[in-house]
């Protein structure tokens, strides 16, 4: 990922008219590009169809996935099973189904918390500079230091499991890239003409990066908030793959793989499909982000 | 060149001082109070106290910090709740386990992925160029446990090609250790691998297409010459910076990896101090893999120096 980019969609263009037609354009060039390539499209789909999964699990899974049934324990898959039941007699589709809510909330809430926080102290190093500049990045290059996943669970540790407390430790070992990125931008467009323009005209500190900064920033972390949702559920996976994670009746992928292990050799899909789903849900992610950093930025077309 | 060294050594121990924060801050944000949260509400009223006293969690922050990190400096990390054994010896059994695994991952991630970046942007838009790209998108998307269970299944499950798990010492039985070191070493170098590929590919597009490089060709050099002399000298300079940054990816990587094949490294050894509420080894390994870390991203900057003729940093 660059740091300096050049917004494709100049939003200040509200003082001259004609700056209209240009925008409009960059918007239809955003979607041919977007929307040019394959791989991208199948990506959106996947993710449409996972929300919709998560929105609708209530009425579309076949049984209920917290339903003990020791007598059906460990079938193999079958017409009434799909893919077949884990050791408590539970259906297993019905909890990768219900495990979609769980990817999808620690992915969208801690992502969300992290470019919250992220983007604000970036945007707040960038632009005032100084010591608080300095404080900022040192706490950051010392996040940094810690392995992300070393750090939500040692977070982890000490709040406990639940999807809450995943969702807070997680958001905390994204911030670091978000400051980063944001205080980048934020270097890169404080040279402009137009900020210094609203700071001449005696605009507030605070009203200059709200409604100047900010915006001019925001294409590049749209792109991260995007990779950065695979990472969070390929990281929640993990979490909950070493136990530490969503607590236990409830369906979480990784600890559905976990859970599998043990019956490796008689049950082997127990652990392959949830792990699948994790996959495919990440590559998603992964697609549809590479897809808006080609359509957003011009420059990186092609090389990346 | 010695101004920019005692510069970043400086910012290192900075960097260091504020982890050690973060690692003596986590036994604090429990809930409510820390010894009566490790050994649960069964444990003795006697027994609590004997624990609040050898936390000195009876003594204001700083004091309780000031002890912990003049603790620290003198290699002292404390003893483990669970283990009922120094924490600093509990690592020397471990570290050297965890680091067989992180450096084979390691050289296996470079030896694969410089070669294939480069042969994927030579050969850009090519068929070689596409399996290249899509096998570093998988990679970067597959969780590595759920791959260690795939190979457990599959390679030494049913093909019994080779071992379930387990480490052995390469001092003790080299073919048996190795043998067992393959699939989790290619586990682990999955992501720093996929991520490198994309990076050696994206720069070398970018020096490719410089004057020079034609310049270079247009001078008869053989294309193999211009690749590895020219370019690849230019454009492996973002690759560095990345490799200094993958040794995070290494680190939390071997969290899972040591989890599904069973080797008794520092990442199992986090996993069960996290599970044991063990917060003295919690905080002993947030220190010494943050001291790791800083360390080599120390080293990747002075290196720069020597790899890339540009960079001066006296000016």
């Amino acid at each position: 990922m660059s740091t300096t980019i050049i917004p494709s969609a100049p939003q200040t263009s509200t003082a001259f008219g004609d700056l209209q037609t240009p925008h409009t354009k960059s918007w239809q060039r955003f979607l041919r590009v977007f929307l040019g390539r394959k791989v991208v499209i199948f990506g959106a789909v996947i993710i449409a169809i996972l929300i919709f999964v998560a929105l609708t699990a209530d009425w579309i899974t076949p049984y209920d996935p917290y339903q003990q049934n020791l007598r059906e324990s460990l079938k193999p898959p079958s017409s009434a099973h799909w893919l077949g039941t884990d050791a408590l007699g539970r259906d297993t589709l019905s909890r990768i189904i219900y495990g979609t809510r769980t990817s999808l909330a620690v992915g969208v809430n801690s992502v969300g918390l992290a470019a919250l926080i992220g983007m604000t102290l970036g945007l707040l190093a960038g632009y005032l500079g100084g010591w608080i500049s300095t404080l900022i990045m040192r706490c950051v290059d010392a996040l940094m230091a810690i392995p992300p996943l070393m750090l939500a669970l040692a977070i982890g540790a000490a709040l406990g499991g639940g999807l809450n407390n995943v969702i807070i430790s997680l958001g905390i070992s994204l911030i670091p890239t978000y400051v980063r990125l944001m205080r980048g931008q934020v270097l890169a467009v404080k040279q402009s003409d137009y900020i210094k323009a609203s700071e001449i005209i005696g605009s507030s500190d605070l009203r200059t990066m709200l409604a100047h900064v900010l915006p001019n920033c925001l294409s590049p972390l749209i792109v991260l908030i995007t990779l950065n949702l695979g990472v969070a559920i390929i990281a929640e996976a993990g979490l909950s793959f070493v136990g530490l994670g969503i607590t236990p009746p409830g369906a979480a992928w990784g600890s559905m793989v976990n859970d599998g292990y043990r019956y490796l050799l008689s049950n082997p899909i127990l652990s392959f499909a949830p792990g699948f789903c994790v996959m495919l849900v990440v590559l998603a992610f992964n697609l549809v982000g590479d897809g808006l950093r080609d359509a957003l930025d011009p420059r990186l077309r092609g090389t990346l | 060149m010695i101004v920019f060294v005692v510069r970043r050594l400086i910012e290192t121990v900075v960097v260091l001082v504020l982890v050690s924060f973060i690692a003596f801050s986590l036994l604090h944000i429990t809930p409510g109070d820390p010894a009566l949260f490790i050994l649960g509400d069964t444990a003795t009223p006697e027994r609590i106290q004997a624990l609040r006293q050898e936390l000195w969690l009876d003594q204001p922050l700083y004091v309780q910090y000031a002890r912990w990190a003049t603790n620290l400096l003198q290699g002292n990390l404390g003893n483990s709740i669970v283990f009922r054994e120094s924490v600093a010896k509990l690592f020397a059994v471990r570290l050297p386990i965890t680091f067989h695994l992180g450096i084979v991952a390691l050289f296996l991630s470079i030896l694969v992925s410089i070669p294939a970046g480069i042969l994927s942007a030579v050969r850009r838009g090519g068929w070689l160029d596409s399996i290249i790209n899509v096998s570093a998108n998988l990679a970067m998307a597959v969780p590595i446990f759920w791959l260690g269970i795939l190979g457990i299944y599959f390679f030494a499950l049913n093909l019994r090609w080779l071992p379930v798990q387990g480490y052995t010492a390469p001092t003790d039985d080299f073919w048996l250790s190795t043998r067992q070191l393959v699939m989790p070493a290619i586990c682990l170098a999955l992501v720093p691998l996929a991520s490198l590929t994309r990076q050696t590919r994206s720069s070398m597009l970018e020096v490719i297409r410089q004057d020079y490089i034609r310049t270079a060709r247009s001078k008869g050099l053989s294309e193999w010459q211009v690749i590895t002399e020219h370019a690849l000298k230019n454009a492996i300079i973002p690759v560095v910076t990345l490799l200094g940054m993958q040794l995070r990816n290494l680190v939390g990587g071997a969290i899972l990896v040591e989890q599904v094949f069973n080797i008794p490294g520092m990442g199992r050894l986090l996993v069960s101090g996290v599970f044991g509420k063990d917060y003295i080894l919690v905080q002993g390994m947030v220190m010494i893999v943050g001291v790791v870390v800083a360390l080599a991203n120390l080293a990747v900057d002075i290196s720069y120096g020597y790899i890339d003729p540009r960079i001066r940093y006296d000016e």
